[in-house]
């Protein structure tokens, strides 16, 4: 894992310092709201329907046993004991005093984390593969190009106020487990002639207006990924629409420009970056390179396990995933109990991941942005016990991917721009196919929830999607059908008009019959619908 | 409290800068000012005639001539940059990293604040042509 030297560490304690004098000027009244309001989402901190909210950056997902038992202590010490994790890995505590506020980010200090940008309109916490370094697929671990763009963006001095938020996702495999073309900037590590380098995609997104990045460039020498970045980010700067927010994102410059003259213009740009010793040498990425190294794998562990147990066999079968080495499993921890809310962990469970992630997992765990937890490195000799534990703390579903894997936003329950409740919907769900035993039929099948159309919740990437809107002062939840935020990336399509709450809860049941009725051989829910079109759900839920 | 915040040895122009149009249009002015929408670029063939640019902040959240600054001192202009506008204390430890020297806000800073602001970081991750040497060259010199 990565860890900081003084620099990093002074860097760190300078923000804590700033933006402890920052709200104490606000809370002394000499700043307005509109002043303090993006100083302070430059540090994580927003004002919800009912409290502050502060969102914690963990960089790329990953975090070690200390790290997540400072999230424990804070959840107790500031929160009312749990926080909740994000899509884009973070994670985020709802019940926050601004007063509190400098002391929780100076704990994280002691802890090498922080909350810079992880909102404003600027560059957020990189995102990355929650299976970075043992998946057996990828080419090299993404995380330390993930590092070496954290430093770059942090306190960028062009790119802190740029038209909207800017998100980027470093991964290094086929295989896409990070929604990288739904990111402003998705770059995937790629091999060409037996050289290393980035394939940038640029403008994509969800929110109002979903696109998938387009290809900008397809391979970019890993001595100018950062200037090819900063190119990428320059043209943004200078050319995103600023009249609208919601055409402020660089999707939408993309798009209306198109990509092949957006790409013009970075190239453009890049050719005169690549003049300025925008690069960090070599050298710095081989330093930070040397802070992932494999961990000390035993490699003669056993690779088969006791099956007995048919629960204990059914959560190996959902809940863990290849890893490099054989005898070894990343074992995911769902934070989606049946009627739970997606994503929250109380401090007791962090702790116990915290435990579980020192004892058996080389001290690392990862957050998903499917808002579950994983353990990467496990034997597979230590999944019973692992599982033993999640068991008796109410962590053991085994439900990885399927449709009670639901990702939702916090919606109307949390969130001023909420149109409607999501949480709700969610575990009505969750409790309709969990009774009728429905859940492992249908395998895997990813459903997601937003409150509103901003899409926090990924509805368009959804197999299923759902989005709660406002129709005359009621909830009213639409369907949307075929999405997908994997390597075949796709848009969810809306199904027809809009159901309420328990209309949504029997519309989703109908579309898996429709899957059922339908699937051949070992479609999944995603491949039928492919394979069938809209056509046949529809007749189903409006015929 | 200054009106005019300068950190210039040389003498400032003393008379009002005139619009990117108007500058193209005409070659005897020496002080020009860039809207967030112009194109800091136009005016990299006459920098040579150029002593004073003053970048305009009409809401401090567009962040436009950011770039704008950094695209003339990377094309070796050396006089005066100013912003001006909505320019708070809280972004000008920044600006000075974008290259610019000079500050007229619309709101008088607070000389204290400024002074804080400005010796808040102890280091930087980037490079700009403001010359400080970033961390990632501190560490492997």
């Amino acid at each position: 894992m990565y860890r900081y030297d003084h620099y990093d560490q002074a860097m760190v304690d300078a923000r804590v310092a700033e933006f402890r004098d920052q709200a104490q000027r606000r809370l002394d009244g000499k700043l307005t709201e509109d002043q303090f309001k993006p100083l302070r989402l430059m540090n994580g901190l927003y004002l919800q329907l009912h409290a502050y909210m502060l969102r914690v950056a963990i960089p790329y997902g990953t975090l070690d046993s200390r790290q997540m038992r400072m999230l424990a202590d804070i959840a107790e010490k500031y929160d009312r004991g749990y926080g909740h994790f994000t899509t884009r890995q973070n994670i985020q505590y709802n019940w926050i005093k601004l007063e509190d506020a400098a002391d929780i980010l100076a704990d994280l200090a002691t802890v090498e984390m922080h909350a810079i940008q992880t909102s404003g309109n600027c560059i957020r916490n990189i995102s990355s593969d929650h299976f970075a370094g043992a998946a057996a697929d990828e080419l090299v671990d993404p995380r330390p190009y993930a590092e070496l763009l954290r430093q770059w963006s942090s306190f960028h001095p062009e790119f802190s106020y740029l038209p909207r938020k800017f998100k980027i996702a470093v991964i290094a495999s086929e295989s896409d487990r990070a929604a990288m073309r739904l990111h402003d900037i998705g770059i995937r590590i790629v091999e060409k002639g037996g050289m290393l380098g980035a394939a940038f995609y640029v403008g994509g997104g969800m929110g109002r207006t979903p696109m998938i990045a387009p290809l900008v460039r397809d391979f970019v020498p890993l001595d100018q990924l950062v200037t090819y970045a900063e190119a990428c980010l320059r043209v943004y700067n200078r050319h995103g629409r600023r009249d609208n927010k919601y055409k402020a994102r660089i999707k939408i410059l993309v798009h209306e420009l198109g990509a092949e003259e957006y790409t013009r213009q970075v190239e453009e740009e890049f050719a005169h970056l690549l003049g300025q010793g925008i690069e960090p040498p070599l050298a710095e990425l081989e330093r930070i390179k040397d802070f992932f190294p494999d961990p000390a794998f035993s490699t003669d562990a056993p690779t088969d396990i006791d099956r007995s147990d048919s629960a204990f066999a059914l959560w190996v079968d959902r809940n863990t995933h290849p890893h490099k080495i054989p005898g070894h499993a990343s074992a995911v921890i769902s934070l989606k109990p049946v009627g739970g809310i997606p994503g929250d962990a109380t401090a007791g469970q962090m702790r116990l991941m915290a435990n579980l992630a020192e004892r058996y997992s080389f001290d690392e765990c990862r957050v998903m942005h499917t808002q579950n937890v994983v353990l990467p490195h496990v034997r597979m000799a230590d999944l019973h016990a692992i599982w033993t534990e999640l068991e008796a703390a109410g962590l053991g579903s085994p439900n990885l991917d399927t449709i009670e894997d639901i990702i939702a936003c916090p919606g109307l329950d949390y969130c001023s721009l909420a149109n409607a409740r999501s949480i709700p919907v969610a575990q009505r769900i969750q409790e309709r196919f969990a009774e009728t035993g429905r859940t492992e039929v249908l395998g895997e099948l990813k459903l997601k929830i937003s409150g509103c159309i901003n899409a926090c919740g990924h509805h368009h990437a959804g197999h299923i999607g759902i989005l709660g809107v406002d129709r005359k002062g009621v909830e009213n939840y639409q369907l949307l059908l075929g999405g997908s935020e994997a390597q075949d990336t796709a848009l969810a399509k809306i199904t027809g008009p809009g159901f309420d709450e328990e209309g949504i809860v029997d519309a989703v049941e109908k579309a898996t019959d429709v899957y059922l009725d339908q699937r051949q051989g070992g479609e999944r829910f995603l491949d039928t619908y492919r394979r069938i079109g809209m056509t046949p759900f529809k007749e189903a839920l409006y015929g | 409290m200054a009106e005019l915040l300068r950190f210039r040895d040389d003498e400032a122009v003393d008379h009002p800068a005139v619009t990117v149009d108007s500058f193209l249009g005409q070659s005897n002015a020496n002080a020009v000012r860039i809207e967030p929408g112009d194109d800091a670029r136009a005016l990299l063939p006459h920098l040579d005639q150029v002593s004073l640019v003053e970048v305009n902040f009409p809401v401090f959240g567009d962040g436009r001539g950011y770039s704008a600054a950094r695209i003339l001192r990377e094309a070796g202009y050396t006089g005066e940059l100013r912003a001006v506008g909505d320019v708070l204390v809280d972004q000008i430890a920044l600006m000075r990293r974008c290259g610019f020297d000079a500050f007229e806000p619309d709101k008088p800073l607070d000389d204290a604040d400024v002074e804080t602001a400005l010796a808040r970081w102890p280091h930087v991750y980037q490079p700009t042509t403001d010359g400080r040497v970033p961390i990632r060259t501190k560490r492997h010199e």
